[in-house]
């Protein structure tokens, strides 16, 4: 009874403690614009270029056209391209004033249809020439893509009409699951939300140990009976609910604004989420207490945990087609866990065996990394 | 005259001993370039070149057998299952097992011998729809070079049309090639921004500003002083990635190093005076940083670096017309691989001089404004 | 908690702590120092910079670990077991860390709530507090806005929170004004007395460790007295005169003959005297040429000066020589301010001051913190506009005639501010060039500046590793690179102990003695004693203004001759007084 009673006073006073360091935490946050500016604005206008201006889905390409063949049937397959919401089609005569076009990327591409097509198109072995703009090979590939599936179904149009020019013994008929509208919102939105809590989760608290090192803040308050468990949640704790409030921007906008569907439940969402927030947190502030130096903790953690949640995380690029020693790499990295968690309960839904697996991973960071960060940091001067 | 011009080397000197001297400052400067350069070289591609994926094969008839052996020759795709129901479909689709998964009927063979065109059914996973855009799109090529060969050989009449695509300046479609000349542009910038207002911010913190300004210097001569700096480790780390880009990734130089570094110049003098008007809000260190990440952000995702600039809303588009990496990036791709000259890059160069010619003077008035 | 009241509230026994330097050098910290402070007694920690005086504080409260010895602290072992030492003791930095972001109040709250004060103590101590401390009226204002003194203040106030059984404090005084530091003392004696608490506090004004039970001499690590503070100013016993220069020998040149001299001590002007101290030997007679000498009592500072001439022998810093002479005292002035005006939004910072200083004059520029000084200071260089009345420095306003004006002035910041990343080569070579100097002429002012300040054994460290006496001189050395007429220094000599204050004023009196005028801050009132003229400001306002004498004269009545401290405070609070008010903060 009387041990009890020792310990939920020792208990209080701890809570005291990190109350007390929470509450300073939070006006620091709210007094320094800069704070501010990355924990608030920056996700705001993150979300309004994901949602609203970026895109990898080819619409309204502009196109040049040219048709050294005037027979009905070359003007048809042009119409094809015109009809297309892919192109943005201009018509010309010769090949030179296109591949001029070309050459100032005034057009992506050009399909050059030649003068002896309707006659060879009886006999067999007609051919549209295609020239695309290699600047940006995903765009380019993509259009091709556009381009055979343009000529395919005036192919079809021809076919169903009479005449030959039948689609070839396989068709490939394929359906996208989970985003069939291919639209890359689809996978861009839950990609921010790993950037966003990235962000603040690691990149705001790399900074907040080490500012109080260089400050000199830490000495005076080491000198109380306050302990470094205290001292890392009083950290914690304020960055954990700001990243809260960029999540909850983030899953509203991604729901009502940009409409991507959320197919698993929210609090599935909400759970994970908060897994990987205390991973970016824990990491940052373990890299805040080892490093003791602003500038050189910031560019650290941009190195091991920014670059890596656009670039290695699978949110752009498939990890399976990295090369070996990058791909080990990515499994020591806690985005690739997050993506894989979000694009599933986003587009597929509550999958438990992605999402078990997943985030038991992520428990097993957070834990290790706090655990670092609590042996790192020392009620001691160097 | 003269004595002004000594000054001001005196004080590029310092800031360059400055920089360059710490050990960490210039690990912090070169290596994180490099390192990106080189992992972006590697990762930033949207080419797959491992697709695993499973087959429900309805059939098993020789036209399936072959459409299987040509997608697993290709080396891209590999077979993860042979399934036999649609329910573990599902599942593998689910859990991210395959990344598409082939449906094939039962009447498979009997409809190509019979002349009509059999459906090869593809389920993607859409999760990222980019991917599997471009997977679908493998498959294709894989079915239409069937289709080909089957016609031939089959005696059939050839194709009545055929598509020859040909892709100018990246005949491979390497999406590596098109990254990493415009990373001479987006590395360094955030560099350049960075050591600009970290500059002063640091002057400021560490309070030899003031020393600074109790010397014979003019404001303007401490501009040129900070700028001058920051443009020179800018045009080194532009070099240090062309250096990667040709000796690592042998990726062939088309253009003339004369027209790249001028427009590099150019780009470079409007990234600082970015740089130096940012700095002017900017009171710490830690302020330098994060206020320059943020302004970085929108500059690098509007860029065209990772989704096409012609892909953006049109109010957006106007907006990237003020963004110095927007032309930066077209200038390097498009003097890298497509070797073009001078004549060809004006409408990039004159918004670079432009940006220079109006951030430059604007910090300067702001720098001097600041001071009295 | 009043436990047994014999046993010592600190007690060192043989303590070694060492450090590794960036250069790899090994630095002997504490070389076996065993020390005891008396439970309920105050105690003072002196000694020249690098004596060991933070670590041994740091290493009291746990922050440190000893390499050999044993320290306790209220009978804990604080290498064993430092959180237990942690609770039970107040502690405060030499820079203490206040979140400047957050505001009086909610500092106070914050280590309130951390040392687990309730509510009935807040209620309790903090009208005690904010009564001893004067920060009332200030609670919502943010930390980073209060000046030095009240800054001190607050980090007292917070270290006081919560009712410490040790008090440990380092350096509490520095940069503080007389009149805050004046103020700082009644609280500390008031702990001291009426509650009962141990303090250990670390000070480089030696006057400061006479007014405590007990001083402790660091040097170089070892321990060289402890004990009653008497036992350090005994040793100078009968040894400290006051020393009247031969007619028509201005005192400040006798000062710097004097401490040339074989057989003195110390010298230090005092208005038209010369306060000496002379060693046990009978050599001082010489250079003191028969002057007259008026036998005074010693102080602290002059035993003090004794211990440590003995153990560190003679020899201060060589008097400096510029390349060549300027014209002395042509008694024009070089710096005229009039009716100078700075306001600062609604607030006035500096309010109509006037004032010329003459050719080859040391000017003092005096007053608490937050007074205008470092706002008239900064006009004078060129840093700030004036808002209003004119000044003219050596001919010209800084402001508007920029470069050519400041061709003539030297500027020394109150806080080291050279390139700490470049060697100290690279620091002057960059000032150099700066103030147009090149090619021959160039390197031969480089070399000289290398040798007058001693840097020469130096020249390749990073500015920022330097020992602290020589980033001092290393920016003073390149302030006077362009041989300016004027040179600026502002508080020069904060934080620096007493031996290197010395060797500071011999080179700006050398440099004063061969025509270049100096203007200095400084919060140490005997250095006003180094000037030829001082002004006193409080509030923006100018109060007195004239020799150390003249400004002395205006505290007569204290019977005896006031020191500078003395005359300063009464300046300053006869002004206060009549305004009815205290300074609007």
């Amino acid at each position: 009874m009387k041990r009890s009673i020792a310990f939920s006073l020792r208990f209080t006073a701890k809570l005291r403690r990190v109350r007390a360091l929470v509450w300073k935490e939070v006006h620091q946050i709210v007094r320094d614009p800069s704070t501010i500016a990355i924990g608030v604005v920056l996700p705001v206008i993150l979300i309004v270029l994901f949602g609203y201006a970026l895109s990898l889905d080819v619409k309204h390409a502009p196109l040049a056209v040219v048709l050294e063949d005037r027979s009905p049937a070359a003007t048809a397959l042009a119409s094809g391209f015109e009809l297309s919401p892919y192109f943005r089609v201009r018509i010309m005569r010769s090949m030179a004033q296109a591949q001029e076009l070309m050459l100032q990327r005034e057009v992506d591409g050009v399909v050059r249809v030649r003068e002896d097509f309707a006659r060879r198109l009886g006999q067999g072995g007609a051919e549209v020439q295609i020239l695309v703009h290699g600047g940006d090979a995903n765009r380019a590939r993509i259009i091709i893509g556009y381009v055979r599936g343009a000529v395919a179904q005036w192919a079809v149009r021809r076919g169903a009409e009479g005449r030959s020019a039948e689609a070839g013994p396989v068709v490939v008929v394929d359906r996208l699951w989970f985003n069939e509208a291919n639209d890359s919102h689809y996978f861009l939105v839950p990609g921010l939300i790993v950037l966003i809590m990235t962000l603040i989760g690691a990149f705001l608290t790399s900074l907040v140990i080490a500012r109080e090192w260089e400050r000199g803040t830490l000495e005076a308050l080491f000198v109380t009976p306050v302990r470094v468990d205290e001292i890392l949640l009083g950290k914690t704790i304020p960055y954990f609910v700001l990243g809260l409030i960029g999540l909850a921007l983030c899953i509203v906008s991604a729901k009502y604004v940009f409409l991507v569907p959320l197919r698993g439940s929210a609090w599935v969402l909400a759970a994970v989420s908060m897994l990987y927030l205390l991973v970016a947190l824990a990491l940052g502030l373990y890299i805040s207490s080892a490093v003791k130096s602003q500038f050189v903790a910031s560019q650290i953690t941009l190195l091991v945990t920014f670059m890596p949640a656009m670039l290695l995380s699978g949110f752009l690029f498939d990890l399976r087609s990295m090369p070996a020693p990058v791909r080990l790499i990515s499994y020591m990295l806690p985005a690739r866990y997050y993506v894989a968690l979000l694009q599933t309960i986003f587009l597929a839904g509550d999958v438990w065996s992605v999402i078990l697996p997943n985030a038991a991973i992520l428990a097993g960071m957070a834990a290790l990394l706090s655990l670092l960060g609590w042996r790192v940091t020392h009620k001691q001067l160097a | 005259m003269l004595e002004s011009l000594r000054r001001i080397l005196a004080l590029i000197r310092k800031e360059l001993l400055a920089t360059l001297k710490d050990p960490r400052g210039r690990f912090v400067l070169f290596a994180p370039p490099v390192i990106q350069c080189v992992i972006f070289g590697y990762v930033a591609s949207y080419d797959l070149n491992d697709v695993p994926y499973a087959v429900i094969d309805r059939d098993r008839g020789g036209a399936s057998h072959e459409i299987l052996a040509r997608l697993d020759g290709t080396g891209v795709f590999h077979r993860v299952a042979n399934l036999t129901d649609e329910g573990e479909l599902k599942a593998y689709i689910d859990d991210r097992r395959a990344l598409l998964v082939l449906v094939i009927g039962p009447d498979f063979e009997r409809e190509i011998q019979s002349g009509r065109s059999a459906a090869l059914q593809v389920v993607a996973d859409g999760r990222n729809s980019n991917t599997a855009g471009t997977a679908l799109g493998y498959v294709g090529a894989v079915v239409e070079d069937f289709n080909a060969d089957w016609r031939t050989a089959h005696g059939a009449a050839q194709a009545p049309l055929s598509l020859i695509d040909r892709v100018w300046y990246n005949p491979n479609l390497e999406t590596r090639w098109n990254f990493i000349p415009s990373l001479v542009g987006t590395l360094t910038m955030l560099q350049t921004l960075l050591l600009t207002t970290l500059s002063i911010a640091r002057e400021r913190e560490q309070g030899t500003f003031d020393q600074l300004l109790v010397t014979p210097f003019r404001p303007g001569e401490i501009m040129v002083g900070m700028a001058v700096p920051s443009v020179l480790i800018g045009a080194g780390q532009a070099t240090t990635i062309l250096l990667v880009a040709q000796l690592w990734f042998r990726i062939p130089f088309a253009g003339s190093y004369l027209t790249l570094y001028s427009g590099l110049l150019l780009f470079l003098l409007a990234a600082v005076g970015i740089g130096l008007l940012l700095s002017s809000i900017a009171a710490t260190m830690q302020q330098a940083t994060l206020y320059t990440f943020v302004l970085m952000m929108p500059f690098m995702l509007l860029s065209g670096l990772t989704t096409p600039i012609a892909n953006m809303p049109v109010a957006v588009q106007y907006f990237t017309r003020i963004n110095p990496l927007r032309y930066a990036i077209d200038i390097a791709q498009r003097v890298y691989l497509e070797g073009v000259g001078f004549g060809r890059l004006g409408a990039d160069l004159w918004p670079l001089a432009a940006l220079a010619l109006v951030t430059l003077p604007l910090a300067a008035w702001t720098f001097r404004r600041r001071l009295t | 908690m009043n436990g047994q009241a014999a046993a010592p509230a600190l007690c060192a026994r043989g303590v070694h702590k060492s450090f590794r330097r960036e250069t790899g050098e090994t630095v002997q910290a504490l070389d076996g120092v065993s020390v005891e402070v008396a439970a309920g007694s105050l105690a003072a920690l002196v000694g020249p910079d690098g004596a060991g005086k933070t670590t041994l504080i740091r290493l009291a409260t746990g922050l440190l670990r000893a390499d050999a010895g044993e320290l306790s602290v209220l009978g804990i072992d604080a290498a064993a077991r430092p959180q237990e030492v942690q609770n039970r003791v107040g502690y405060m930095p030499q820079r203490f860390g206040l979140y400047e972001d957050l505001s009086v109040g909610e500092n106070l709250d914050l280590y309130a709530e951390l040392h687990g004060v309730g509510a009935e103590g807040h209620a309790q101590r903090y009208p005690q507090l904010m009564q001893m401390t004067g920060l009332g009226p200030f609670t919502r204002r943010l930390a980073g806005q209060l000046s030095g003194g009240m800054r001190q203040k607050l980090g007292l106030a917070c270290t006081l929170v919560c009712s410490p059984q040790l008090l440990l404090l380092d350096e509490p005084t520095v940069g503080v004004d007389p009149l805050s530091r004046r103020e700082l003392w009644e609280i500390i004696d008031h702990l001291v007395e009426r509650e009962g608490l141990t303090v250990l506090l670390s000070t480089s004004y030696l006057h400061e460790a006479e007014r405590c039970h007990q001083a402790i001499v660091l040097n170089q690590g070892r321990v060289l007295v402890q004990g009653a503070p008497r036992l350090v100013t005994d040793r100078a016993a009968g040894r400290s005169f006051l020393a009247v220069p031969p007619s028509g020998q201005n005192p400040r040149d006798f000062q710097a003959k004097l401490l040339d001299g074989p057989g003195i001590v110390d010298a230090v002007p005092q208005g038209s005297r010369v306060r000496v101290v002379c060693d046990a030997s009978e050599d001082a007679a010489s250079p003191l040429d028969g002057a007259a000498l008026i036998p005074v009592p010693p102080r602290f500072e002059d035993g003090f000066m004794t211990l440590l001439r003995q153990v560190a022998g003679g020899g201060g810093a060589a008097p400096i020589s510029l390349g060549r002479p300027l014209q002395r005292h042509g008694g024009d002035a070089v710096v005229r301010v009039r009716d100078l005006v700075r306001t600062f939004g609604r607030f006035t910072a500096v309010d109509h001051v006037s004032f010329e200083v003459r050719r080859g004059e040391i000017f003092g520029l005096l007053g608490p913190n937050g007074a205008g000084k470092t706002t008239t200071f900064r006009m004078l260089c060129g840093l700030l506009p004036a808002s209003g009345g004119s000044l003219e420095v050596a001919g010209s306003d800084l402001r508007s005639a920029r470069a050519a004006g400041r061709q003539h002035i030297g500027y020394v910041a109150q806080k080291f501010s050279l390139y700490g990343q470049l060697s100290v080569r690279e620091n002057l070579s960059f000032f150099a060039s700066a103030y147009g100097l090149h090619g021959a002429l160039r390197r031969e002012r480089i070399a000289w500046a290398m040798e007058q300040f001693g840097l020469q054994p130096m020249e390749r460290l990073p500015s920022c590793q330097l020992p602290g006496g020589y980033k001092q001189r290393l920016a003073m050395a390149a302030a006077l690179l362009h041989e300016p007429e004027l040179l600026f220094l502002d508080e020069p000599t904060s934080g620096a102990d007493p031996l290197a204050r010395r060797g500071f004023w011999r080179r700006i009196n050398a440099l004063a003695g061969q025509g270049v005028t100096v203007i200095v801050t400084t919060h140490f009132m005997e250095e006003a004693e180094y000037c030829d003229r001082i002004v006193i400001l409080d509030s923006g306002l100018l109060l007195a203004q004239g020799t150390p004498d003249e400004v002395r004269g205006h505290a007569i009545g204290a019977g005896r001759e006031p020191t500078m401290e003395e005359a300063f405070i009464a300046v300053v609070e006869r002004t206060r007084g009549r305004d009815g008010a205290g300074p609007q903060a």
